[in-house]
């Protein structure tokens, strides 16, 4: 995957060196699995704070190192694989989930571009780009990518040999059918607008201050970005593929140390990458001058937020009720959205 | 008041107050009017608006629920049977037993032992007073019998221990003579415990 992202980089920006991809990639690997791990930490102290509790507190200042408390426990723990599950598929299944929800994050705008001081050995004077791969075909890539995690619950829930699992796994099904038709509808809207499919024209379409931001012009493809954008990370209104009190864990009831925290790791790095889009493609983006950078940060941790936000406040809905709102409700609103954008544009 | 009213099961003959429970669509333009009602009323929002309130009250009001247990402790009442004090008389300074022996004698689980002799103003002392922890249930009778108020439920109750048998002798659970100023006062039965204007809430039924 590095070395033909690293080549199609090459072809489109000639400043951009293969070093500078592979940086850019350490760099997005490192950060976000840190976020990741961190977004677990925000995630229980809002929630903490949403019940009136404290949260983590007595690990380090203000239970920060927790985190590290935690990575230990789950580096430590015991590599279960259960005597009936299928052993190559189980083992396999979460790193499909981190991999898919990093390379994802290969064709989002993350950080601004910046030029590795000359003083520095070896790396000095390189040009480490925004974007690790601008494809021109941005937007599909990471949806694409994003849809394709979902093999990792689903071969997961699979091969465990878990009754939890498998209901697990028919769920993630039931959810991929349900919000994926949506995540596509939804955004094309929006892309009819642009004209393009690269993150970079939807960032420079929105440039003319708050105004120009695609929310104004598609505020219901918004709503339904965000709804399919909950549904593919699974979170609180759709996370019934591991919702405790029905399937134990759903897909990952059987995994144990680092393997579940690859899941875990995934989603979050799904979370950030969903929040990216919304910021990128709905709420205007980044701009290059002064600290526009500062702004995504803000929109993604909104969004961010928001989802944290959600999962205190809202209940989970079941799995038929998933099927029935995505199909007919929301495919059919979407569809609406793109014919009265299509009307308008032809206008 | 007869149980005429109770004994009968015919719904619909006594006054119930009846729920209002909405009716079912029954044809599909109601069904929709229904998805279209639920979609567009925003309760959604209140949800949202609940928690963040809370969050709120909890960060910037002092709202937080949480007692950070071993270092903050809750006022415990006054009817709770906690490990046993001696007390002190306020002004001799004397212990207040007179060594009656009622509380032995009420002692349904026998974890009371004591041993009294007559001192040189024939009065009685006590000579050994044991109550074994690892078998007091922790009934309350001793103190409800005690004539003198002198042995009481104090406010010790983390009662863990590494042994079955723990035994607390007189001088353990009686008070100190250099703290004699802080010794507390049995409360009595029924007392209401320090916190208690603190503690009161409207019901979650109160409509």
């Amino acid at each position: 995957m590095e070395t033909t992202l690293a080549g199609h980089a090459m072809e489109t920006l000639p400043h951009v060196t293969w070093l500078g991809v592979l940086i850019k990639a350490v760099i997005i690997l490192a950060v976000i699995s840190a976020i990741a791990g961190f977004g677990t930490f925000i995630e229980r102290k809002v929630l903490a704070f949403m019940q009136r509790r404290l949260g983590p507190m007595h690990v380090g200042p203000f239970g920060l190192l927790q985190l590290a408390a935690d990575g230990i426990k789950l580096f430590t723990k015991e590599d279960i694989v259960p005597q009936n599950a299928n052993r190559f598929i189980f083992m396999i299944a979460p790193i499909i989930t981190a991999a898919t929800a990093f390379i994802a994050l290969s064709a989002v705008p993350v950080f601004p571009d910046f030029t590795i001081p000359e003083f520095i050995p070896l790396l000095g004077g390189t040009f480490v780009p925004s974007i690790a791969a601008d494809l021109n075909i941005g937007i599909l890539f990471v949806l694409g990518m994003m849809a394709a995690g979902l093999y990792g619950p689903l071969l997961a829930g699979m091969s465990q040999a878990n009754k939890w699992g498998i209901i697990g796994a028919a769920r993630t099904a039931v959810q991929f059918l349900s919000y994926e038709v949506v995540t596509g509808l939804s955004i094309l809207a929006p892309i009819m607008l642009v004209g393009s499919l690269s993150f970079v024209d939807f960032n420079d379409y929105q440039q003319g201050g708050i105004g120009s931001w695609l929310i104004w012009q598609q505020p219901v493809a918004f709503v339904l970005f965000l709804i399919a954008g909950f549904a593919e990370t699974n979170r609180t209104p759709f996370d019934l593929l591991e919702h405790e009190a029905e399937v134990v864990s759903g897909y990952a009831t059987e995994y144990s140390g680092m393997r579940w925290g690859m899941f875990f790791i995934g989603e979050y790095a799904n979370m950030i990458t969903v929040s990216i889009i919304a910021a990128v493609v709905f709420l205007g983006g980044y701009s290059v001058e002064g600290i526009g950078w500062l702004f995504i940060i803000l929109k993604v941790a909104f969004f961010f937020f928001l989802m944290l936000w959600v999962r205190a406040s809202w209940p989970h809905i079941r799995p038929d009720q998933l099927m029935w709102l995505c199909w007919k409700v929301l495919m059919p609103i979407a569809l609406i959205n793109i014919l009265i954008t299509a009307i308008v544009i032809l206008l | 008041m007869g149980l005429e009213q109770f004994k009968n099961r015919n719904v619909g003959t006594q006054n119930y107050t009846k729920l209002d429970v909405g009716v079912k669509p029954a044809t599909s333009m109601d069904q929709f009017k229904q998805v279209v009602k639920r979609t567009f009323k925003g309760e959604l929002f209140v949800g949202l608006w609940v928690t963040l309130r809370e969050m709120v009250n909890a960060l910037f009001l002092d709202k937080m629920h949480t007692v950070k247990y071993p270092f903050e402790k809750m006022p415990i009442s006054p009817r709770y049977r906690a490990i046993h004090d001696m007390l002190r008389l306020l002004e001799s300074g004397h212990y207040r037993c007179i060594g009656c022996g009622l509380c032995e004698k009420i002692c349904i689980s026998n974890c009371i032992s004591m041993d009294t002799r007559y001192d040189e103003n024939q009065r009685k002392e006590v000579t050994e007073y044991t109550i074994n922890f690892g078998r007091c249930i922790f009934c309350g009778y001793c103190a409800e019998v005690c004539p003198e108020l002198a042995i009481v439920h104090g406010q010790r109750y983390e009662t863990a221990s590494e042994q079955r048998a723990s035994f607390s002798l007189f001088e353990d659970m009686l008070t100190p003579i250099d703290k004699l100023n802080l010794q507390q006062e049995y409360d009595g039965f029924g007392a209401v415990s320090p916190n208690a204007d603190a503690n009161i809430k409207k019901t979650p039924l109160a409509y």
